[in-house]
């Protein structure tokens, strides 16, 4: 076979332009003028996620730094799920801003490994002060093959079993500590005309996190890890199929709010179902806690959220403290940039991205920043319970589990959510579901 | 009975081509001589669209065809595979049901939109003021954009938080965007809801083309209300017909932005026509191989459609459709 070598701009524009020919319209084509390799001066471009609280705080943390006088950071935001395409088609056309917003893992691998981002290690080495200000293991999503290609960032994610407190109590439940309680829950909500579980399914990744804490409650941690490794047949594990069918036993149950097939996560409609009173229970991000703050009037402030762990399954081998999530926020050095940029960009990690002004800002939005030393300022928040529970539940864990969108490579990522939403409708078997994502391990 | 036209050319005398592009009626024969000589002028008017179209449309799609025979992840290297990927996408279950989608999509939105189109353009080809007035309301839908109807509507067919649970009508009260059925009634109906101003528009002005004389003449003979339409409105607007048709059999065969927003393809594979698949196996996937691949298919498919429904008009499609008036 023949390797042929085509320029990859000129073969982003020739794709972009045949999707604006053959898409009569889509919000694809490349990024604007912004960002990419031919900017010089002191400035340096920055993408990242919308959506509150992290909007304002990451939009004040970049006015700070710019104020210091040391750089500019042009900053844009971007909808979650958009950006997630939107990133790599611009990375792939050499337009990437000089700081990227990702989650580490896999796809910050496949852009490690084409060397799209920057190795920061001998920068980080020679200014340990500022890898030391994080906790130790926050630095494991952000290293491929023993070198450090992402900056954390922001807070700790796990994802976490919310409760609407005052939903629970009107149908006469505790939050679900095993499988038998949540079944039971479900029921009573059903019975009670409240939605049991809100979930945000046309997203998929808000389903899959259901899959994650699923397949360690009946298989452990050891199962994903095995996936995650890519070792071959990993996916026929018994406990993918059991997985599979605890969903069926959800699904059977009538387990999650009407209409969840077509509800995005973008909107936030599922977080509304909960501050609504309309739903009783949520598995999401530890982020939805701010959302929920923000959003939700004084829900939140009521006391009225409640949080807990996933239920543990009878006879499974996870434990109770296992967590699954995302370890950190991670932003990248684009290698495309230009040497000016780099250095404002460097000078911006060390001295803008996680300040004591920002970490006391996630605090008080109700996250758990990823920096040593916030005991004190966790216990003095409005928020202590969630975040010292949070807090400790990180330090306790016997197993953080990173996202399996994130873990895995990109192209297998999305195999997995497509297979994903299927379970979810029903659509496909457990076997079925093992089968079509073993497939996705020989690639 | 448009035969008369192009039948009647060979018979038309020698001394019409001897003026060249003189002054004087412009008939189908003065348009052949005009063909023969090629000026400087001509080439020159005709550049800058061909530029732009051998830019923008030609050389994307020789680099399309060139990347459908490729792997690529779209940030690594391009590699060479030969036709791996046509034989994953021409494999793949999700291509034929894409296929099948699209195919049913065309249909539906067709036989939807375009009685609906001329009705509406007939009615509003009236000169009353009410109608003036309920078309600036009609053609509304056209200065929205895609992306906001498609966020509009999905705000208001929540089904927790949208006008039929808030109006708390029962019947209106279904999983509007999450069942795999009703779904596509929904979108039939926002995509129509789009689409048919632009196609009533292009009705309405061709209705006002109609001369006055034909209905007065057949009033004489004693036609009615109804009779005229069928037998003069339709009639006169075959051409219009042909051109509306070609741009929603082409529009929706690459439909993809409102489809997008909304569902995503969902739920499941649902509504994931053949241009979202492409999308989103391009895209998402990262198999960049595989979607050129199925780029290429739905060009051709969308070219065949599109000569295809010219064909329908015949070859006559440049003779007069005014004979007799």
């Amino acid at each position: 076979m023949k390797n042929i070598q085509l320029t990859r701009r000129s073969m982003v524009g020739a794709t972009l332009g045949a999707s604006a020919l053959t898409l009569a319209a889509c919000g694809t084509s490349g990024p604007g003028g912004s960002g990419g390799s031919g900017g010089g001066g002191d400035s340096a471009s920055y993408w990242a996620l919308s959506g509150q609280p992290n909007e304002t705080i990451t939009e004040d943390t970049v006015t700070a730094f710019n104020e210091l006088g040391t750089g500019t950071i042009d900053l844009t935001f971007f909808q979650n799920d958009a950006y997630k395409q939107k990133i790599r088609t611009a990375i792939g056309a050499g337009e990437a801003p000089t700081v990227i917003t990702g989650w580490g893992g896999g796809g910050l691998r496949t852009y490690a490994e084409e060397e799209q981002v920057e190795d920061l290690t001998g920068w980080l080495d020679e200014n340990s002060e500022v890898k030391e200000r994080f906790i130790e293991s926050v630095w494991e999503a952000a290293t491929v093959d023993d070198k450090i290609y992402a900056m954390p960032t922001g807070a700790a994610q796990p994802i976490v079993m919310f409760h609407n407190k005052t939903v629970l109590e009107d149908i006469g439940v505790e939050a679900p500590e095993s499988w038998e309680d949540l079944l039971d829950a479900i029921e009573k909500a059903n019975s009670a005309g409240v939605a049991p579980i809100a979930l945000a399914g046309q997203s998929r990744w808000t389903s899959m996190m259901w899959l994650e804490y699923l397949l360690d409650r009946v298989g452990g941690a050891e199962v994903f890890a095995r996936i995650a490794a890519g070792e071959p047949d990993s996916w026929l594990d018994p406990a993918v199929v059991e997985m599979g069918t605890k969903v069926e036993e959800l699904l059977a149950a009538k387990a999650f709010a009407d209409g969840f097939e077509s509800m995005a996560a973008d909107s936030n409609t599922d977080q509304a179902l909960m501050w609504s009173d309309k739903a009783a229970l949520m598995l999401h991000g530890g982020w939805t806690f701010g959302g929920m703050k923000s959003g939700g009037g004084t829900f939140v402030q009521d006391g009225r959220l409640g949080f807990g762990p996933f239920p543990t399954i009878e006879g499974g081998k996870g434990e109770l403290t296992n967590l699954v999530g995302n370890p950190a926020g991670y932003v990248s050095l684009s290698a495309a940039a230009s040497d000016a940029e780099k250095e404002v960009a460097k000078t911006f990690f060390a001295d803008g991205l996680m300040t004591d002004a920002v970490s006391n800002a996630l605090v008080e939005s109700g996250s758990v920043p990823v920096v040593q030393g916030q005991d004190d300022a966790l216990a003095a928040s409005d928020d202590a319970e969630y975040l010292q529970w949070i807090y400790s539940s990180l330090q306790e864990t016997p197993a953080f589990t990173q996202s399996w969108d994130q873990a895995l490579q990109p192209t297998a990522a999305e195999e997995l959510l497509v297979n994903t939403e299927q379970l979810f409708l029903g659509k496909l078997t457990p076997e079925q579901f093992a089968e079509n994502m073993n497939a996705t391990l020989e690639g | 009975m448009t035969s008369a036209g192009p039948a009647a050319i060979p018979a038309v005398p020698e001394r019409h081509r001897a003026p060249g592009h003189g002054g004087g009626p412009a008939s189908a024969t003065s348009v052949r001589v005009h063909k023969q000589r090629l000026h400087l002028s001509h080439v020159l008017f005709a550049l800058p669209a061909l530029l732009f179209f051998l830019v923008f449309a030609i050389l994307p799609l020789i680099g399309v065809l060139a990347l459908s025979f490729t792997s690529w992840n779209g940030i690594g290297a391009i590699e060479f595979t030969g036709l791996t990927s046509w034989t994953d996408a021409l494999t793949r279950e999700t291509t034929w049901r894409g296929l099948l989608l699209v195919l049913f999509m065309i249909v539906a939105t067709w036989l939807l939109q375009t009685p609906l189109s001329i009705l509406l353009g007939t009615f509003l080809a009236g000169q009353q003021r009410y109608r003036n007035v309920l078309a600036v309301m009609y053609f509304l839908p056209m200065l929205l954009s895609s992306a906001a109807i498609a966020i509009t509507f999905k705000s208001l067919l929540d089904p927790n938080f949208g006008v039929p649970a808030g109006l708390e009508l029962e019947f209106l009260q279904q999983n509007w965007l999450g069942d795999s059925t009703l779904v596509w009634v929904a979108l039939l109906v926002i995509i129509a809801w789009q689409f048919i101003p632009f196609h009533t528009l292009i009705y309405q002005g061709a209705v006002r083309q109609i001369p006055q004389t034909m209905y007065e003449a057949a009033q004489i003979d004693g036609a009615g209300r109804v009779r005229q339409f069928f037998s003069i409105t339709l009639p006169q607007l075959k051409y219009t017909l042909i051109t509306s048709s070609t741009l929603m059999v082409v529009g929706a065969l690459t439909y993809f932005d409102i489809i997008f927003v909304l569902t995503q393809g969902g739920p499941g594979k649902s509504t994931r026509i053949l241009p979202l698949d492409m999308y989103l196996t391009g895209f998402r996937g990262n198999e960049m191989g595989v979607a050129s691949s199925l780029a290429v298919i739905l060009v051709v498919i969308g070219l065949g459609l599109a000569l295809g429904v010219q064909r329908l008009g015949g070859k006559s499609s440049s003779a007069s459709q005014l004979e007799g008036a």
